[in-house]
């Protein structure tokens, strides 16, 4: 078994949404302390709240005010809290219906361990030090043995000045990634800078690079064939535009290039002729940098042009 | 309408990693298989359906890297789901119903191992109010479970048995990941413990669908669907009563579920406290075999897991073990979306 390769591979991206009316007023309000519900046409208030009755579908906009106090509706306790979690001690997670609410919302509560923390317990909202307008200016809640709030939740016309409209929420997940046996190979004789394929036991077409299968016949490929280095340009196109972070003048040439004994094109970029010089069946070999992990172009090998009817197929 | 059936079904003996497979690598021995059972070639297949998701590879379209399995040239008739398998199925059954294909080749596959599967599924969450905290997997069943625990519907001793019957039956099952006698553990996240959540792992599953006289060429016994339907909940947790899954009736109800009893059910149920809930929601009673084939519990590879309980539904159908089998799907945290679907052998249908 060829050793497979492994790379950390790290997806980060910010994930920046809209707010609609309801979800603008409710983390505008969060930012200045107050919490806001829905109330639904029966009257209903949910918290958090919704621009859509989940029972009806009907659109919803009447804002009330409820308490930054409640009641604790299920909860788990986190031994170990997780990268990015509100606490990064010991909590547990809570839903806790607010005082005017009738339904609950999920946050994590400051308790010194699971003993301390039970369904029907009362709670109260930790405010961030810094708010943004996001469910994390509620910092947490904590246990709170106070007064109830107010019964009925107030009307609230969900004004405020400098109102909050999206939210960035970073996100970052992180992988090792493995290629498999063949894309591995790949990579390996590249090192090298040699190139190989594979092989399709049924028909015979050599894949470049290699991904394991046939993608005509279905099934694995396995027989390793070093192609190249020099391949024919079969079909190209000229970039106009420079690339952000890349450091190639324009315009360039961008090709799909038949490795010698390769049934599959791959892409590179052509240099070390005018861009316009280039044509369909020239040939061309790799250039490689010094260190590099891939050929940084290739460039024309002064032969004749390959015929047409030798690369027709992988146009 | 017409009679679908469920003709041939594999899986992969799942693993906790499996860095020297590509996903291609991983599904090509379960499409082979299933064509090789029903000696149909890649290219006689009808319409082609997969389920996946690109968040457990880290990578856009990592599905178009599996097609290559199935001989995707010259073109066939494709479709994927980013979602468990067991949806792909209800897009292949559809296909067939309205009269485009015959036959139609569903697969799935997930590889947990790239990634942490618990924080990479907090991705699928509410971007607003909940995706912010990263609550986990783990951590969202263990508020479902501690609501049934609450509201008398079991309680941890009830949750082990459920853990120790579903891996005592998986060492019946070659392809299981975790069998025989798994330890309770430490809590994971109060109320469960480790024994109660599945094990990570990679795998794949595949299953063929044909449909009338088709199916029965081509399969001696097939597992007739007689009714499939899927439903899903209020996107927020807290509006939810998070001890019962009026989706899954739903579904059940409209898959014909409670026309007469079943006497096998495969519940896609990852947690043990989540097996309380669907037994609940689809009032299944003691004459119903749940999970012989250990269920998630004992392999738990993401978006197959679904599928896979179709397929065992289905091949014990096959096998003559079963006459009438439920099988669940699900989706989302806390039994968010289901699944439910009505196999029956040819005896069973007088």
């Amino acid at each position: 078994m060829t050793d497979v390769l492994s790379a950390p591979l790290v997806v980060e991206f910010p994930f920046t949404r809209s707010l609609g009316p309801v979800q603008s007023a409710f983390l505008t309000g969060l930012r200045e302390r107050t919490v806001l519900g829905v109330r639904t046409d029966d009257g209903t208030v949910l918290v958090p709240p919704v621009e859509y009755d989940p029972v009806t579908a009907s659109e919803l906009r009447e804002l009330v005010e409820v308490a930054a106090t409640g009641t604790v509706t299920t909860w788990a306790w986190n031994p170990s809290p997780r990268r990015n979690q509100p606490l990064d001690t010991p909590f547990a997670w809570v839903l806790v219906r607010l005082d005017g609410a009738a339904t609950a919302l999920l946050h994590a509560l400051d308790a010194p361990g699971p003993a301390a923390v039970h369904t029907g317990m009362r709670v109260r909202i930790r405010w961030a030090a810094t708010r943004t307008g996001a469910i994390t200016d509620i910092a947490c809640f904590e246990p709170y043995d106070g007064e109830a709030g107010p019964g009925q939740p107030a009307p609230h016309e969900g004004e405020f000045a400098d109102p909050v409209t999206g939210i960035a929420a970073p996100a970052r997940l992180d992988y090792v990634h493995t290629p498999g046996r063949a894309q591995s190979a790949y990579l390996k004789a590249l090192e090298g800078h040699r190139t190989v394929g594979e092989r399709c036991p049924a028909c015979r077409k050599v894949y470049v690079p290699p991904r394991g299968a046939c993608p005509t016949c279905g099934i694995a490929t396995e027989e390793e064939v070093e192609v190249g280095p020099r391949g024919t340009v079969t079909t190209f196109c000229i970039v106009n535009i420079k690339a952000k972070n890349l450091d190639i003048e324009v315009p360039y040439v961008y090709a799909h290039i038949a490795l010698d004994g390769a049934d599959l094109a791959l892409h590179g970029r052509i240099a070390g002729i005018p861009y316009d010089q280039v044509r369909m069946g020239l040939r061309v070999e790799p250039v490689w940098a010094e260190g590099a992990r891939h050929p940084d172009h290739y460039r024309p090998t002064g032969e004749p042009d390959a015929d047409y009817d030798t690369y027709k197929e992988l146009v | 309408m017409r009679d679908v059936a469920i003709v041939a079904f594999a899986q992969t003996a799942h693993r906790r990693r499996t860095d020297e497979l590509s996903e291609v690598d991983l599904l090509m021995p379960v499409l082979h298989e299933v064509l090789g059972a029903t000696g149909l070639k890649a290219n006689e297949i009808g319409f082609t359906c997969s389920g996946s998701a690109d968040y457990l590879a880290g990578r856009a379209f990592s599905f178009t890297m599996a097609l290559d399995g199935v001989g995707a040239h010259p073109p066939i008739s494709e479709s994927h789901v980013e979602m468990d398998g067991a949806w792909a199925l209800y897009e292949a059954w559809v296909k067939i119903m309205t009269g485009e294909a015959d036959t139609a080749l569903v697969y799935s596959y997930g590889k947990s191992s790239p990634g942490e599967v618990r924080d990479v599924l907090s991705r699928q969450l509410d971007p607003y109010y909940l995706a912010p905290l990263w609550p986990d997997s783990v951590a969202l069943a263990a508020l479902q479970a501690q609501a049934l625990i609450d509201a008398g519907d079991t309680d941890e001793t009830a949750l082990a048995e459920i853990a120790a019957r579903s891996r005592a039956d998986a060492t019946a099952n070659p392809y299981a990941q975790l069998t025989g006698d798994v330890p309770a553990g430490d809590h994971l996240v109060h109320p469960l413990r480790t024994g109660d959540c599945p094990p990570i792992g990679d795998g794949a599953a595949a299953v063929i669908l044909a449909a009338g006289d088709t199916a029965r060429a081509l399969c001696a016994r097939p597992a007739w669907i007689r009714g499939i339907d899927h439903r899903i909940e209020a996107h927020s947790l807290g509006v939810r009563d998070l001890t019962d899954s009026p989706s899954t009736r739903l579904a059940a109800q409209h898959a014909g579920a409670f026309e007469r009893p079943a006497d096998t059910a495969e519940l896609h149920a990852p947690f043990t406290s989540q097996e309380v809930v669907l037994r609940k929601a689809l009032g299944l009673g003691d004459d119903t075999r749940v999970n012989p084939s250990g269920g998630a519990l004992a392999a738990n590879p993401v978006m197959a897991a679904g599928l896979i309980r179709l397929g065992e539904a289905a091949a014990r159908i096959h096998r003559g073990e079963s006459d009438r089998a439920l099988a669940h799907a699900t989706s989302g945290p806390c039994l968010q979306q289901n699944l439910v679907a009505v196999l029956e052998g040819e005896s069973a249908h007088v």
